[in-house]
């Protein structure tokens, strides 16, 4: 296994105002890697960095070897983004999201391109809800169906925001579940931003933690081992439900 | 870039190369055709030269199993490979059933419509009935808004299609009225229509294309932001709140607008009679003798009952908008086009009624 992603010193300021600074981890092929923290503290800038929407003001960030800021097109072949919201498109229906990439970037011939959109819909459970547009399912629906477009063209590198936001438990169960049995069936590396401590416990081979008070990475590591023995007071805090 | 390839001999495809959505395009159909040529025997794909083996290329392999109908071994995949296809069979869904078409379901669907705008214009006339027990829920700056986006901002819009709407009319009604010696009397032509007929019907199509389908756009919005919803929920009619003060704002707005068109068409027609060579004074003389403050009242109200109507069809079409993006936009242009139909159906009902009453 080797490294996948690469962020290198990076810091984000708006203004006079910074969001972090000096931010270093690395993932590695294969891994579920979970951006996690309180409200503010950054993690949706950080992901909006590596996918290239935002450059950062310091540091360097690359995936598979491409810098982020000088290769975009280049990493944005070998991305699939979940955006928090879903993000999908409300005048096309479940399969026609699916298929407008494969559409775009593939030479497939439209039944193919209908049967494989088909097939990740089915990956994700919703093989029933094709034809419906997205106003017409739930939230939880529509990430599964945000995922399976992420998927569209089986990229090697997944970046999930907030994935289980919003959703009830169950439902944010079997959303974790899919990562997991994603990871397994198709072997690519995921980054999910997330601040739901059962889905990080659930997922995360490892994780950063940022603090907005910090202005940067508080704690790096497997999130068992954080949770069990971190001497930080904040990181603490966050895996026990803890007040300050 | 790097495709897939594709190699047949008897019972056998070998497929190499990257089985991935942008590596399989060109073959997919090739390889469906013969397996599916392959007959009813046994099938080899073989896909130990795929450099990659992804989801799409599983998707092709399925597809190739379902073309041929009998058996199919998949030779040469990876554990990984293997485990994907694996659980690609698993969920696999089957091919979704037809939907059966339903007798008589135009009609239908065009029942409903008129059920929701009936439904709609009912629910205005409880909201104006109940207004006194309700006027909490009418908000004056809201009122000032509307009437001042819907008002004063298309005055410049007005003034500039009046003005050239008389000048063109003069024109097109001065040549050919000249050979019998009658141009001056293009005065009079001009002057009542504009009273009668222009300037209210031009008012209201412009009131639609601006306003009924800002109004649509705006409660479409809310509506698909559930905006609306929240209204209900705290107990507030969104007929009193919404529509009322939209309703109030264009009809007040409107007379100011058709005489302004008046005012404008007039002054473009005299400018082209000028340029004929007839004194001013000939042609106030023409206009006051034609037309009278009966004709320019018409008008008026007339222009009063059109505002109403767009600014009622308007509004319907966001209130009753569905769900998603689209919606807004379906909305708006509903709002236009019932609000233009609505008016020229008025204005239809009008000349009966007018000529009916001898006005």
């Amino acid at each position: 296994m080797g490294t996948v992603i690469s962020v290198e010193g990076v810091g984000q300021r708006f203004g006079s105002r910074t969001i972090f600074k000096d931010v270093t981890f690395d993932v590695q092929e294969g891994e579920i890697f979970v951006v996690l923290g309180g409200s503010g503290c950054g993690k949706s800038t950080l992901l909006k960095q590596m996918i290239g929407l935002l450059t950062p003001s310091a540091g360097k960030i690359t995936i598979a070897g491409h810098d982020v800021v000088r290769d975009i097109d280049a990493v944005r072949r070998i991305i699939g983004v979940m955006f928090q919201s879903g993000a999908l498109f409300g005048s096309m229906n479940l399969l026609d999201n699916i298929t407008l990439p494969l559409s775009v970037f593939t030479d497939l011939p439209a039944t193919a391109r209908v049967e494989v959109a088909r097939m990740k819909l089915a990956l994700v459970g919703l093989a029933d809800a094709a034809l419906l547009l997205p106003a017409e399912i739930s939230g939880g629906m529509a990430k599964r169906a945000a995922i399976a477009r992420a998927l569209a063209l089986d990229p090697p590198v997944l970046l999930l925001d907030e994935p289980s936001a919003g959703l009830d438990p169950i439902t944010c169960a079997g959303l974790d579940q899919l990562i997991l049995d994603l990871r397994d069936t198709l072997g690519a590396t995921f980054v999910v931003v997330t601040h739901e401590l059962p889905s990080i416990l659930a997922i995360a081979d490892r994780c950063v933690m940022l603090d907005s008070a910090a202005q940067g990475v508080i704690a790096l590591g497997r999130p068992k081992e954080l949770r069990d023995s971190s001497t930080v007071p904040v990181v603490r805090a966050f895996f026990n439900r803890e007040t300050l | 870039m790097v495709v897939a390839t594709m190699r047949v001999s008897p019972g056998v495809i070998a497929l190499s190369g990257p089985l991935s959505a942008r590596g399989i395009g060109r073959l997919w159909e090739h390889a469906v055709s013969a397996a599916r040529e392959a007959g009813g025997g046994a099938l080899k794909v073989d896909v130990s030269g795929a450099t990659v083996l992804d989801t799409s290329g599983a998707a092709l392999l399925l597809a190739l199993e379902a073309g041929h109908g009998g058996a199919v071994e998949i030779a040469g995949a990876d554990q990984h490979g293997v485990a994907l296809i694996a659980q690609m069979r698993k969920v696999k869904p089957a091919k979704p059933a037809a939907q059966p078409a339903k007798a008589g379901a135009s009609g239908l669907a065009w029942l409903a419509v008129a059920r929701i705008r009936l439904e709609f214009f009912g629910a205005m006339v409880l909201a104006l009935l109940a207004l006194p027990a309700k006027r909490r829920f009418l908000r004056g700056a809201d009122f000032a808004r509307i009437a001042e986006r819907a008002g004063l901002q298309a005055l410049p819009l007005v003034i500039m299609l009046g003005f050239l709407i008389g000048m063109i009319l003069a024109f097109q009604s001065a040549v050919p009225m000249r050979k019998f010696g009658a141009d001056l009397y293009v005065a009079n032509l001009v002057a009542i229509s504009l009273f009668r007929e222009l300037g209210p019907l031009l008012v209201a199509v412009i009131l639609a294309g601006r306003t009924g389908s800002a109004f649509a756009a705006e409660l479409g919005t809310m509506q698909v932001n559930e905006e609306i919803a929240a209204l209900t929920t705290m107990g507030i009619d969104p007929e009193t709140m919404l529509v009322l003060p939209r309703m109030g704002a264009a009809m007040l707005i409107m007379p100011a607008l058709v005489v302004t068109m008046d005012i404008a068409g007039l002054i473009g027609m005299v400018a082209v009679l000028m340029v004929f060579g007839f004194p001013l004074s000939a042609i106030s003389a023409q206009i006051t003798a034609s037309s009278g403050p009966a004709d320019f009242l018409q008008g008026l109200v007339k222009g009063v009952i059109f505002a109403a109507a767009v600014a009622l069809i308007g509004c319907r079409a966001g209130l009753t908008a569905g769900h998603g993006p689209r919606a807004v936009g379906e909305a708006a242009t509903s709002a236009v086009v019932g609000g233009i139909v609505a008016t020229v159906l008025l204005d239809g009902l009008f000349a009966v009624l007018i000529y009916r009453l001898r006005l």
